[in-house]
């Protein structure tokens, strides 16, 4: 429980901006997610919270104290790696109390504090276990259960679920999500999966190039994003942009770049006529790709569809258009 | 692939027999008599009746002129292979942990510098290395024996490619645990290393052991003469050289260094093959 604070953060490297003034506050026990293509600053910006970088300007507070120059493990804070970064020589009880055993604590704190979370994530039968003898599911458990034996005041995930096959990567990220909040902790994850930010985060942060697009709660940012790319990012699959003047729309916006979400298209016996080229059925949806009379290309999210090679009719509610502008990618 | 499984095996036992039959040379001849070698007419079987002669070999005092056994230069040698592997392990880890780990100015320069070290081995720098080691007043002594030896910018070459191995979140998790640099080298990177020490102690115990040129030069004294130098001084042109003797003190020579490749091998494969941390 631990609020946290980022007051005009940024990090250079060399001459590249990787990170430009951001600034962030977290309520206590909040979860919030980081999401963006890679590069774009995310892993960084985690970096940067947990002391593994130094900001070449800004600063952060943690419950109120500055701890922009402090050590990393005076932070109080856990950190969960992409690959788990289990120490390969170390029982899985030893990995998860090794944090103790540096703090001082004695044997039986340790060993209760390793058992109790054990039992929490369902460890306990692979304490004396190596690493090395874990499948990746367990791995990240473990991964997870050093983070929480230590009780920081701050966890943060970086991808933690990228390397789990797909089944795994849904149930370990409702467990995660479950956890988090059960134990009330402040959290910050990092992910470039638009899925595990929308479902996992109290609020999200959508960065790209270095810069928060939008800050906001996922369905916030969901229903009206604030830039193109943000548009484009979130939901699968991605908006529809058009120009609407090319199109025929002659009721946008002067410069403006029309977004309408795939879910949100009408067909019906008049519009604008669009082609069908590529019919995929997901079972409980089918997605249809076309072309309209203008040659932009649209994509549909429908119970059914008609076959590829047909010709639909299709219009765009007003109310569900999102205008951008052109040339800036701004909300209009 | 079963033809070819028997053409390996074939290289194999071809290679096996010749490293082996030098050693084989050695042992047998050390047990017949004397006169045998400069006979003539060696033989390949041993004779059991002289097998006595590794005991005898092992107090034989006459190898030294100071009349010091066999058992005291194997006992030199060993002391010096030791400190030389563990002088070197310790004093490479350390500056390759350096190098690896932390950031510091003319980090590279130091590096690099480590690296033209592989230039001057102790043959080429023996002069100077010796005005040194005679003017610390260590000629004569362990110290003298092993310092200039230690130096080496094989093992920090060799960590410096196992540190950076390693991987970065590795050391970040345990720097957001709470480790110190100290605790880090010590509960992670030197157990997750093991097999690589163990590799690196092996190649420079033999290493030391081995040792001719710097003991020759360092040693004058008969009290730190080393088993190899011993072997060269029993075997003199001017008088009759005891062959049996000098092939029976090889073959003791040959024991220490063979037990801690044996006891080392599981480790030893592991380290020079392990590439998965």
């Amino acid at each position: 429980m631990a609020t946290l604070e980022l007051q005009n953060i940024a990090k250079n490297f060399g001459d590249t901006a990787v990170l430009q003034a951001l600034d962030l506050k977290l309520a206590s026990g909040e979860m919030l997610v980081i999401v963006g293509a890679s590069g774009c600053g995310k892993s960084t910006l985690l970096r940067l919270v947990a002391g593994l970088e130094t900001p070449s300007g800004g600063k952060i507070l943690l419950d109120g104290v500055d701890i922009t120059a402090a050590d990393p493990a005076k932070r109080d804070i856990a950190m969960v790696f992409q690959n788990y970064a289990l120490y390969p020589h170390m029982s899985v009880a030893q990995n998860m109390g090794y944090a103790l055993k540096l703090r001082g604590l004695s044997k039986t704190d340790i060993t209760a504090k390793v058992e109790q979370a054990a039992e929490m994530l369902g460890l306990t039968p692979l304490l004396g276990r190596r690493p090395g003898a874990l499948s990746g599911g367990q791995r990240q458990r473990v991964a997870m259960g050093r983070a929480i034996v230590r009780q920081p005041k701050l966890f943060l995930f970086d991808e933690p679920l990228s390397n789990l096959d797909a089944k795994l990567r849904v149930s370990m990220r409702a467990e995660i999500r479950r956890l988090q909040k059960s134990l009330r902790v402040t959290a910050m994850y990092v992910t470039h999966d638009q899925t595990e930010a929308m479902t996992m985060a109290d609020r999200l942060i959508v960065m790209n190039a270095g810069k928060a697009e939008q800050i906001g709660t996922p369905m916030e940012v969901f229903a009206r994003p604030a830039t193109l790319f943000v548009a484009q990012f979130l939901g699968a699959p991605a908006m529809n942009t058009l120009l609407p003047l090319k199109a025929g729309l002659t009721d946008a916006p002067e410069g403006a770049m029309l977004g309408i979400r795939p879910e949100d298209i009408l067909v019906g016996e008049t519009g604008l006529a669009m082609a069908i080229d590529l019919v995929e059925p997901l079972g409980s949806e089918t997605l249809i790709h076309g072309r309209l009379a203008c040659g932009q290309s649209l994509t549909l999210r429908r119970a059914g569809g008609p076959p590829e090679g047909s010709q639909i009719f299709v219009s765009l509610p007003d109310q569900k258009r999102h205008y951008f502008d052109a040339a800036t990618g701004a909300r209009l | 692939m079963k033809s070819r499984n028997w053409f390996a095996h074939t290289v194999l036992v071809i290679g096996v027999l010749l490293f082996i039959l030098p050693v084989w040379v050695m042992v047998a001849g050390a047990t017949q008599d004397a006169g045998a070698i400069t006979r003539g007419d060696l033989s390949l079987i041993p004779n059991p009746a002289g097998l006595g002669i590794f005991w005898q070999a092992l107090c034989f005092g006459g190898a030294s002129k100071a009349g010091y056994p066999v058992w005291h230069m194997l006992l030199v040698s060993f002391a010096m292979a030791m400190v030389i592997a563990i002088g070197k392990i310790f004093i490479s880890l350390l500056s390759a942990f350096a190098v690896v780990f932390f950031r510091f100015p003319l980090r590279k320069l130091a590096f690099w510098t480590i690296f033209l070290t592989l230039m001057l081995p102790v043959e080429v720098r023996i002069i100077p290395s010796f005005a040194v080691v005679s003017q610390l007043g260590l000629v004569n002594n362990l110290g003298g024996l092993t310092l200039p030896l230690i130096a080496s910018a094989t093992a920090t070459l060799l960590f410096r490619q196992v540190f950076a191995a390693l991987p970065d979140e590795l050391v970040e998790a345990a720097r957001l645990d709470g480790a110190g640099p100290l605790q880090f080298l010590w509960d992670i990177v030197l157990p997750v290393c093991r097999a690589n020490l163990a590799a690196l102690f092996v190649i420079l115990f033999v290493y030391g052991w081995n040792q001719y040129l710097w003991p020759l030069l360092v040693a004058s004294s008969p009290a730190y003469t080393t088993i190899v130098l011993g072997i060269t001084q029993m075997i003199s042109p001017e008088q009759m050289t005891p062959w049996n003797l000098v092939m029976a003190t090889t073959t003791l020579a040959l024991i220490p260094p063979v037990l801690v490749v044996i006891v080392l091998n599981r480790a030893f494969v592991r380290g020079l093959t392990e590439v998965d941390k």
